[in-house]
């Protein structure tokens, strides 16, 4: 190579690759949108909102987990939360229109966040799992004795109602796009809290957190907050879910799910900002899929095999390797 | 009849015989765990699988081949402790270099293998494990009755929790034990097998878990699932001794087990539910948990 190294130009062609790559994901971003927008008339609007539903959900966990590596086993019970909150008080209070009962769902799962967080966040790593599914395990219990969330047969019959008392959300495809609308905002929210200097320091403290405190981070605050934040999109996640479903049941409570949405992360890439979304549609429809079929028992151990199979060989996930096989061939 | 605080001392000293039995079930399978933490610093995730899967081969055992109780005390722990070497060898290992993390997602995934193939093939509903002839029956005390089987159970566990702690604590193997707990690297140096070591640890400390579930055969219902809630109750044994010691995580099992007890006597509603509300005050004000030297 006998090419002189001026400056001006490194800089520049450094630049123009990043423009190159921000154009590409902007087209990539625009078709997403459009396939999101068309998919209701190609396919079940339900299902879609199940796996909107999940993937918001995913995005929330991993917002802890990906990108502050806190591992929480216990997301399971925000998602409840929201859930059993959002259908207690539509199914009650007939005037409150969906929006109201969302965001009450969503507040006080908010509230249940901090209360974990501040329990859990004095115990670190693998104590920090225990504690997050054990206390997760407390709310199951409150579930199942309570007498409003009709125990274990759940909660039915909650009203869709009308959003800001004027769009019949009842009409699945009405109900489609409030949910996409919902989805895409909290999508993009993460996406600004992970490149803010705020995430910067949450992937500081994933990486090395006794650097982080002798930078001068007050690391416990920072891991709540970010805590917090993932069990309020949780909250909302379930609270969306029940109103879509017309019901809210003690499986959304149960510790099966929050290994679920463990899976689903880790299968789509944790730490990526794409990968809880594809692992979300991916698990969704794997389990779908096999309830559909002769393997209709087996999709627990099947979803077993999953995990093991990801955590031996494909640690990245689905966009990870992606991003890896990129990189590698695209430079 | 005698009574205390408005219950009957019968029925207060059954329940306290129930807690602190279920305790004796805390303490083998918190010492397991914490066996299993020191060597591999990993949370066994399949730990509650591994105690059903006694309890399984107890009964499967028994119904197809006829293998009576005491076999069955011997080869149970054994087959799931070979069980756990092979999945120490063949996946744990694997990925030990990785972050911890991993580790403990693989174990919960093996625990949804295992779970949900032996719910396909024994059900949801509970086994029968018929208690074995020479446990019919019971002493009749002045103030409660105690079957016998209990009895047993109380002391075998006693004195296999204790055997554990000796052989910790007191042996050569121990110290190598301890030893790798501090720095597996530098034992590693002075020559001894640290991979084999790990192997067994893991391997002895599922077996323990096993050993767990063949004695609870006779008295609780086998089902699949039955490990799993029993786990994560465990978990929260754990998060309240800490894992620093043997001794702890024994003493603190039998506590937790008799407070249950304690509670079902007087307010049945929250005896579910007292572990976890007792975990959420020792991390309020004793975040290392009661024998805990670390965060």
């Amino acid at each position: 190579m006998s090419q002189s190294f001026n400056p001006a130009d490194v800089r520049k062609a450094i630049i123009d690759q990043q423009k190159a790559q921000d154009r590409r994901k902007m087209l990539l971003n625009g078709v997403l949108l459009l396939l999101l927008l068309a998919a209701p008339f190609a396919m079940y609007p339900v299902f879609l909102m199940k796996i909107l539903c999940f993937a918001l959900f995913a995005v929330a966990f991993n917002l802890l987990f990906g990108f502050t590596g806190l591992l929480s086993f216990g997301h399971a019970a925000f998602l409840a939360t929201g859930g059993y909150t959002t259908g207690y008080l539509l199914s009650n209070y007939s005037g409150l229109t969906t929006e109201v009962g969302i965001i009450a769902g969503t507040l006080v799962a908010t509230a249940l966040g901090l209360a974990f967080a501040l329990l859990s966040i004095r115990r670190q790593g693998i104590y920090f799992a225990m504690v997050t599914l054990a206390l997760a395990q407390l709310v199951y219990f409150f579930f199942v004795q309570s007498e409003f969330t009709g125990g274990e047969d759940g909660m039915h019959g909650i009203p869709r109602g009308h959003l800001f008392g004027l769009i019949d959300l009842s009409k699945n495809l009405n109900m489609y796009y409030f949910v996409l609308a919902v989805f895409i905002g909290c999508y993009l929210l993460v996406q600004r809290i992970v490149s803010s200097p705020y995430g910067q320091v949450l992937k500081a403290i994933k990486q090395n957190e006794p650097r982080a405190v002798s930078l001068g981070y007050n690391v416990d605050r920072y891991k709540v907050l970010a805590f917090v934040i993932s069990a309020a999109l949780a909250g909302l996640a379930g609270s969306m879910k029940s109103v879509v479903f017309q019901l809210a049941s003690l499986n959304d409570a149960h510790w099966h799910m929050s290994g679920e949405v463990i899976l689903m992360t880790l299968v789509g890439g944790m730490g990526t900002l794409l990968g809880p979304v594809v692992g979300a549609t991916f698990v969704v429809n794997i389990e779908y899929q096999l309830s559909q079929g002769p393997l209709r028992d087996w999709v627990n151990p099947i979803l077993g095999g999953i995990f093991v199979l990801t955590v031996l060989a494909f640690r990245s996930g689905i966009v990870g390797e992606i991003q890896k096989f990129l990189r590698k061939n695209l430079g | 009849m005698t009574m205390i605080f408005g219950v009957p001392l019968a029925v207060l000293s059954g329940q306290l015989l129930i807690g602190f039995i279920n305790g004796a079930f805390y303490a083998l399978l918190s010492l397991g765990l914490a066996i299993i933490f020191g060597l591999l610093k990993i949370i066994n995730f399949a730990h509650g699988a591994m105690y059903m899967l006694g309890a399984l081969l107890t009964v499967v055992m028994f119904n197809t081949l006829g293998v009576n109780y005491w076999v069955a005390l011997f080869m149970a722990p054994l087959l799931v402790g070979v069980f756990g070497v092979l999945i120490e060898y063949f996946l744990l290992r694997r990925i030990a270099g990785q972050d911890h993390i991993y580790s403990l997602l693989l174990t919960f995934g093996v625990a949804l293998i295992i779970q949900g193939v032996l719910t396909n093939i024994y059900g949801v509903s509970g086994l029968r494990y018929a208690m074995p002839d020479m446990f019919k029956g019971g002493i009749k005390l002045d103030f409660m009755f105690l079957p016998y089987y209990r009895a047993w159970v109380i002391v075998v566990a006693l004195l296999v929790c204790f055997g554990t702690w000796f052989m910790i604590e007191k042996t050569k193997l121990g110290a190598y034990l301890r030893a790798g707990t501090e720095d597996s690297q530098l034992m590693q140096g002075f020559g001894i097998n640290v991979p084999l070591l790990v192997s067994l640890t893991y391997g002895f400390g599922v077996a323990l878990a096993a050993f767990a579930g063949v004695l609870a055969a006779p008295i609780y219902s086998v089902t699949p699932g039955m490990g799993a809630n029993t786990l994560i109750v465990v978990f929260a044994v754990v998060v309240i001794g800490g894992m620093g010691s043997i001794g702890g995580a024994i003493i603190t099992g039998i506590m937790m087990g008799v407070i249950e007890g304690l509670t079902k006597t007087f307010y049945p509603p929250a005896s579910s539910a007292v572990i976890f509300l007792v975990m959420v005050v020792v991390l309020m004000f004793r975040p290392s948990g009661l024998f805990g030297k670390e965060a």
